[in-house]
């Protein structure tokens, strides 16, 4: 099947990314400290952890302290990053993150860790297919999910830079690093993957991949599908999202959350005040099941079949 | 320079700081008919002797970085905390009239982009000790010299991340935090004991990894001793039950859970500011 290219052994797991340039910052700002719930080994923080032991803080089980913890931590200079899984980081802590955070403004770095639905077989409370409503309500909180290793890297050296609250949305699952020239990473403006004029497909993270599949699927029947990666989800480019509903007259969003209130959310919110088109929301509808990853992505159109199918009917609801 | 140095006067400077803190959260609430004075007056005789007495500061750097940080966790004793900022000389006094007004910096909660000398956004109970944890490790980690001060409702206890916050600091021995526990036995609808009962909560603190001290938190002695207490002479975080009595210096409020959040009428405003002098 198709959708095997987003779950066998052929791309990297972004955490490696993920770790090697988090070590390689903290050699060079001593500011950078993370505070982990036991979470080193799930997190790839092992190397971390030996090289700067005094500044890794292991708060133990117990994410509200961990994310309180990581607020202070700011207010006494230091650039923390907050690693953990992210079911239990962004579900758990929630109030942390909004008052402690994101009203306070410290400069916290928040890293969710196996998110969407990585820990598949484990069952929905290892899920976070919410995380993305969550975070977008809080809007002080930068939130990117990159796309692969190379966006990974970049993402982490932006939010070390960036002086304000950031949320990382990373995976365990390996996925194919994107093959484009002169690739820059600029939060809040998407990534053209490919050009097109029919329909958008707006995707971000672990499913970026897979919409570009889709449009090679639609390209043989003639359909010119457009790829953004809007792997900065606030703050949105809406810059981008009204181009295409204007250029193309039909969008896809695809997303490993839930299909409310994420990236097809915030695109809709969008079109809906701009320039109304017709928006298909690839995603989840709710608790998931247990299953593989593979099966799960299979099941709900998280492939390339079910994107481009999701991309036949936006263009036929076109002036409908 | 720096303030609150501890001096041969401190116990008349803080007494006479404590009586205009408690005469001004009196008149801020009584003109504004909102607030939580019974919270506020258990909590400003140690308000009072931290900024008069223990803390090192500076009112015109708020962000100095070598500063004593002081978390109002219990963020609703506003009273408390802003009139003992306005008299540490963080704001005019002026400031202390728009209280909870109209996008007033004085919130009904604290707000740290609001206000200077504020620490932390706090409001929702139990966030403030994790935070100040955070602040005492990164002085760890720094192996820089100042102390960390967090005070919470004997209520907010009852918030399980208080109890999170309480195992990190003992295990890893952070004893440049101290912990002082607003002591007064009310909760905002009963007895704590009555609710969900916090006794003994030396015993658990002590358990916890914690060097634990009892003492009142109305009698400015024990309270320097106590607070101002170098932390170089422990090796474990910092635990000070203060026995109070909310509502503390206005007969018909003391010990009376209604005043969480009441308000006073005419009558008793008047009546309060004649037992305030």
């Amino acid at each position: 099947m198709a959708v095997a290219a987003a779950t066998t052994a052929t791309g990297f797991d972004c955490r490696k990314a993920w770790a090697e340039t988090l070590e390689s910052l903290a050699a060079a700002d001593e500011r950078i400290v993370v505070v982990v719930n036991d979470s080193v080994g799930s997190s790839n923080l092992g190397g971390f952890q030996e090289k700067f032991p005094r500044r890794t803080v292991n708060v133990g089980i117990a994410e509200q302290n961990m994310v309180g913890v990581a607020a202070g931590l700011a207010n006494g200079g230091r650039i923390p990053f907050v690693s953990a899984a992210s079911c239990f980081l962004t579900a758990r802590a929630l109030e942390q993150i909004k008052a402690d955070v994101a009203y306070a403004g410290f400069n916290v770095k928040l890293v969710g860790q196996s998110s969407g639905i990585a820990y598949g077989e484990l069952g929905a409370t290892h899920h976070s297919i919410e995380d993305f409503a969550w975070l977008r309500a809080l809007g002080p909180i930068t939130v990117i999910a990159p796309c692969d290793a190379w966006e990974t890297a970049e993402a982490v050296k932006w939010a070390a830079a960036h002086e304000g609250p950031v949320y990382l949305r990373l995976s365990r699952m390996k996925v194919p690093t994107l093959d484009l020239p002169d690739r820059s990473f600029t939060p809040g403006k998407a990534e053209l993957q490919r050009a097109g004029t029919d329909v958008t497909i707006i995707a971000n993270g672990t499913t970026v991949h897979l919409a570009i599949e889709a449009a090679e699927t639609l390209a043989a029947e003639g359909i010119s599908a457009r790829v953004l990666n809007m792997h900065t989800i606030t703050p949105l480019d809406t810059d981008a999202v009204i181009s295409a509903a204007r250029e193309t007259g039909a969008i896809v969003t695809v997303e490993e959350a839930l299909d409310r209130g994420g990236l097809g959310g915030a695109v809709a919110e969008c079109t809906s005040a701009t320039h109304p088109v017709p928006v298909q929301r690839v995603g989840f509808p709710g608790f998931m099941p247990t299953g593989s990853i593979a099966s799960l992505f299979e099941e709900f159109g998280l492939s390339r079949e079910g994107i481009a199918g999701a991309a036949r009917i936006a263009i036929r609801r076109k002036g409908a | 320079m720096p303030h609150a140095l501890k001096t041969d006067n401190s116990d008349a400077v803080i007494r006479a700081k404590a009586l205009w803190m408690r005469q001004q959260a009196m008149k801020m609430v009584y003109a504004k008919q909102l607030g939580h004075l019974g919270g506020d007056f258990s909590a400003i005789d140690v308000l009072a002797t931290l900024y008069f007495g223990v803390l090192r500061y500076d009112p015109s750097r708020p962000d100095w970085a070598d500063r004593d940080r002081f978390v109002m966790s219990k963020g609703h004793a506003t009273g408390a905390l802003y009139t003992a900022l306005c008299a540490a000389g963080y704001f005019p006094q002026d400031w202390l009239d728009t209280y909870m007004g109209h996008h007033s910096k004085l919130n009904g909660h604290p707000n740290r982009q609001y206000l200077p000398g504020v620490e932390t956004n706090t409001g929702p109970l139990g966030h403030g000790f994790p935070v100040a944890l955070g602040i005492a490790i990164a002085g760890q980690i720094s192996k820089a010299d100042y102390r960390t001060y967090v005070l919470t409702g004997d209520g907010e206890q009852q918030e399980g991340s208080n109890w999170e916050a309480a195992m990190t600091a003992g295990h890893r021995k952070v004893k440049n935090l101290t912990l002082i526990i607003d002591r007064n036995r009310l909760q905002q609808g009963a007895r704590t004991e009555d609710t969900a009962g916090l006794d003994p909560l030396d015993d658990k603190y002590r358990a916890f990894g914690w060097h634990v001290v009892e003492i009142d938190g109305h009698d400015y002695g024990q309270l320097l001793e106590t607070l101002g207490a170098p932390v170089g002479e422990r090796e474990k975080p910092l635990c000070v039950i203060a026995k109070t009595v909310k509502g503390k210096g206005v007969s018909f409020m003391e010990d009376q859970a209604k005043w969480h959040h009441g308000v006073p009428n005419a009558e008793q405003f008047a009546q309060a500011m004649k037992e305030l002098v």
